[in-house]
């Protein structure tokens, strides 16, 4: 049944194989790198150019509104003119900041996503990070994130900044704790924690949130709510509630570190429903209905590329939608849900996956 | 009113009586703690609402009017009190009893340098504090030279002095420091997102729970009523539009009224019922503000968008009638100053015909979401008395419990043509406060739908003379502004302008509560508060 997918390997491969014809295996592996981080670092830019402008235009729609319109045909530019704009800024040099880690902060915000951001499974054969213990990483690398933001907080040497780092501290690990959990009831009914594994016993055996049922489905919620939390977004913006702390802990920046912020802002989002794609809706594996032969050929003949960031838009899409319609949350009530709700919840529901692998209750 | 005479003279003989607009008596200021206490606390006349209190500069002597009323009877009684030392002049607070008085006594001794004994804060409120004379005085001196624009900064010293009697009779001042030496002090405002306007409070912060909060007002305050003093009457109205600019149609009407009952102007009824209508507009314009900006704060941006959908109809029948969408310059001293747009009526017809739909829509949106309400019930809870205490009218008191509406208290204009209910609510929380400017939107709508067709044909205004000489005498009028109870006191001395024009704000006084409705709820509760409030820098610092 997987024949039908196209394999990017096959292309990667080629490329392999031609450099090492004409140069020293360690010349052609250089060039790959090379190669690989300026792809990475393109689609980097890329996704968030057009998520900013997907956001300002759906969330001009929630608003009866229209949204950029002026630059370029529907608006297009006006993300790459914004973009344009933040290059060529003025980075302000506030006195009385702790210079170093000030201007460190917003670097490994954007670190933390971009190391997320390679081991995203785009399509079949077309991953950068693929090892043994995929997941884990995701989860690791990701957390260093938060060191940025406290970071940043606390050498703006401003109180606003600081109490949004706090916030934000005391947020993101309380929510890295659902999502590890809900993770881990995915790492635990797959039996792995490599990411291409996990893609693959969804392509051959249907994707988890169908074959895992009611706890993969309670997981998946779960996920959604601390995922949309640890990206600081509405109804979980805290940390940055422009109407109580300005602009939290990104206050004091300007140029570019702000717009780092930015930028890792819209691809933890991304990074969030990807992860929530590879782990429950089946990465880039094809919708699969169980006897519809033609159908299932069918959907095998879309590119799995389109599938991995059709799923992606779906979910951020509804991100998008809890942003633009709730109200923020307070912190205590921010924490009330995580500590007294969700923790708990992914604990039972960690116990029910583990029965339902033990004695395979599922699909 | 004889009781009410009966009882003063009998507690203090030395009361002088006269009579006015309310019975007024000129008591001795030392005696004035005293009388008040017994005129809050007397089962018969219980003058539980300090609705205002004025200072004034009456040449030879400088001293405060007050304004009296009581909730449950609804009787007026006037006390004024002064001083002839110029130089160091001295009254007795009122505070302790009612406690809106504590911000209206701060902005007397900053417009005449009058100081008051017991008040625990005597400090300037709206001028910064090295300024040079008390600017409402009549020998002040207005010269460039006298104050020159500063060019640094204020720092904040956090410190305030306290009078106070001792047992052998002499003043003693006693500094006392607004926050411990320790506190977490954050400035939100004067540019804060959520401050609607340029509003400073001095926020102690432990953790994020509020310990106190400092209020510091006057970024934008544009000494109106020191400019009233050498205005006409028919100069004075404009500046009305620029106090509160959601409640322009209703300042306005006060002012008018309160010149046109000194005139003895009888107003032809067809302006009367625009002047209503009008009214009732703003304060449609004014709630769904209130919606969208409390929505916003709250951080559901959405909300807000979906409140301005709404209100740009009711602005789009301002623009037609009165040519502008914000200061609309309409009321004029005995009418309006046009007729209406031939589409009035029938935008009118349309606004009601879609409000409901969207109110629901609100409803579904925002006041029905789970996470909106817990973010504002049992916040900011407001006691019926705190409530009158801190003269805290309008929508934020009838949240409380407090039935204040001017509308239905004292009916002006066609007020007692139409029926409407007054939205009470007794939680005294945001959301209370909240779902009454909601239900007032519904009640408004109401009024408009009573009168749009029935507006009687007949002149739209009154001729008056170019310059008008108010005939002598001290004049209070109320209407009920979209925030609250807004008063327009006018002493004249039937010159052609104003011997003094105060305007009784009612942000004024929710300004004043801020401190007591947040101690020990969190900065977000603080934005909550602040928005639920719904007050208007404009108004507080005019």
């Amino acid at each position: 049944m997987q024949d039908n997918i196209f394999d990017f390997s096959i292309v990667t491969q080629w490329i392999d194989t031609f450099l090492r014809t004409y140069i020293p295996d360690w010349g052609a592996l250089l060039i790959e790198f090379v190669l690989i981080g300026l792809a990475l670092l393109l689609l980097y830019a890329l996704i968030a150019l057009a998520l900013i402008y997907g956001e300002r235009k759906i969330c001009a729609f929630f608003q009866c509104r229209l949204g950029p319109n002026r630059v370029g045909p529907l608006g297009l530019f006006q993300s790459i003119a914004d973009m344009l704009k933040i290059l060529i800024k003025e980075l302000i040099d506030i006195k009385h900041t702790d210079k170093f880690l000030f201007n460190l902060a917003p670097y490994l915000v954007i670190l933390s996503s971009m190391l997320a951001f390679g081991c995203m499974p785009f399509g079949k054969g077309l991953q950068v990070l693929d090892f043994n213990i995929g997941v884990f990483f995701i989860m690791a690398v990701s957390s260093i994130g938060v060191l940025g933001i406290l970071l940043a907080g606390w050498s703006s040497n401003n109180k606003y900044t600081l109490i949004g780092a706090m916030r934000s501290g005391a947020q993101m690990i309380s929510y890295e704790l659902s999502i590890g959990l809900s993770m881990l009831a995915v790492v635990v009914y797959a039996g792995t924690m490599q990411t291409s594994q996990l893609v693959d016993q969804q392509v051959t055996n249907g994707w988890f949130i169908f074959t895992g049922h009611i706890p993969m489905f309670i997981a998946f919620v779960i996920y959604l709510i601390a995922g949309t939390a640890e990206t600081n977004r509405g109804p979980f913006d805290l940390p940055e509630a422009e109407s109580e702390l300005t602009a939290g802990y990104h206050t004091e920046y300007s140029g570019i570190h702000f717009g780092f912020y930015y930028l890792a802002e819209y691809l933890n989002m991304f990074i969030v429903a990807g992860i929530a794609s590879l782990l429950f809706l089946g990465g880039w594996a094809p919708l699969h209905i169980g006897g519809w032969e033609a159908f299932n050929n069918i959907m095998d003949y879309i590119p799995s590329i389109i599938w991995f960031f059709g799923k992606t838009a779906v979910m951020m899409f509804i991100i998008m939608w809890f942003k633009w319609t709730f109200p923020r949350l307070r912190i205590d009530q921010l924490l009330h849900l995580e500590w007294k709700y969700l923790v708990p919840i992914g604990f039972v529901n960690l116990l029910l996956v583990v029965l339902m692998t033990i004695f395979k209750i599922h699909f | 009113m004889a009781n009410i005479q009966e009882k003063i003279t009998t507690f203090l003989p030395e009361a002088v009586f006269e009579e006015g607009q309310y019975p007024t008596f000129t008591v001795p200021a030392e005696k004035l703690p005293a009388l008040a206490r017994m005129l809050h606390d007397d089962a018969d006349l219980q003058f539980d609402n300090l609705a205002a209190l004025v200072g004034n500069d009456w040449g030879d002597t400088l001293g405060v009017v007050y304004y009296l009323n009581s909730v449950k009877y609804n009787h007026w009684v006037i006390l004024k009190a002064a001083t002839a030392d110029r130089e160091n002049p001295i009254l007795y607070s009122v505070s302790d009893v009612w406690a809106n008085a504590n911000f209206e006594e701060r902005e007397v001794y900053d417009f005449f340098g009058i100081r008051f004994i017991g008040h625990p804060d005597m400090r300037r409120i709206f001028l910064r504090g090295d300024w040079a004379g008390y600017p409402l005085r009549k020998d002040y001196d207005t010269s460039r030279e006298n104050n020159r624009v500063p060019t640094e900064s204020e720092e904040n010293n956090d410190k305030t002095i306290s009078l106070s009697v001792n047992a052998d009779g002499k003043i003693e001042t006693k500094i006392i420091d607004i926050f411990d030496k320790d506190d977490y002090i954050i400035n939100i405002g004067p540019q804060h997102p959520a401050t609607h306007g340029v509003m400073h409070f001095r926020t102690a912060l432990d953790g994020e729970i509020i310990k106190k909060i400092d209020v510091h007002c006057g970024y934008i305050h544009r000494g109106i009523e020191k400019l009233w003093e050498g205005m006409t009457y028919p100069q004075t109205l404009h500046m009305t539009d620029r106090l509160d600019y959601l409640s322009a149609c209703q300042n306005r009407h006060a002012l008018c009224m309160c010149i046109e009952e000194a005139m003895q102007v009888e107003v032809p009824q067809r302006a009367q019922y625009i002047r209503t209508m009008m009214d009732e507009l703003m304060r449609i314009n004014s709630h769904l503000l209130f919606f969208s900006t409390l929505a916003m704060d709250l951080g559901s941006v959405t909300a807000l968008c979906y409140g301005f959908r709404e209100r740009e109809k009711v602005l789009d029948i301002f623009d037609e009638t009165c040519g502008a969408r914000m200061s609309l310059n309409y009321n004029t001293i005995g009418g309006v100053m046009a007729d209406i747009h031939p589409n009035f009526q029938r935008r009118i017809k349309e606004l009601i015909a879609i409000m409901p739909g969207a109110l629901k829509e609100y409803h579904n949106l925002f006041s029905n979401n789970v996470i909106a309400r817990n973010r504002m019930i049992g916040m900011g809870n407001l006691s019926l008395d705190d409530a009158i205490r801190y003269n805290m009218t309008g929508p934020s008191g009838r949240g409380s419990g407090w039935a204040c509406d001017v509308r239905k208290r004292n009916p002006y204009a066609v007020y007692d043509k139409v029926e409407f209910d007054e939205v009470l609510y007794t939680e005294g929380d945001s959301y209370a406060r909240y779902m009454v400017r909601m239900k007032e939107i519904e009640q408004s709508l109401h009024i408009l739908e009573q009168l749009v067709d029935n507006i009687p044909e007949g002149d739209f205004a009154v001729k008056m003379k170019p310059i008008i000489k108010v005939p002598e005498g001290r004049y209070f009028k109320q209407v009920e502004a979209s925030r609250g109870a807004f008063g327009i006191y006018l002493e004249s001395r039937g010159e052609k302008n104003p011997y003094r024009l105060k305007v009784v704000s009612p942000g004024y006084s929710l300004v004043g509560a801020i401190d007591h409705l947040v101690k020990g709820s969190k900065i977000a509760d603080l934005i909550t508060i602040g928005a639920s409030l719904d007050y208007v820098v404009p108004d507080i610092d005019r």
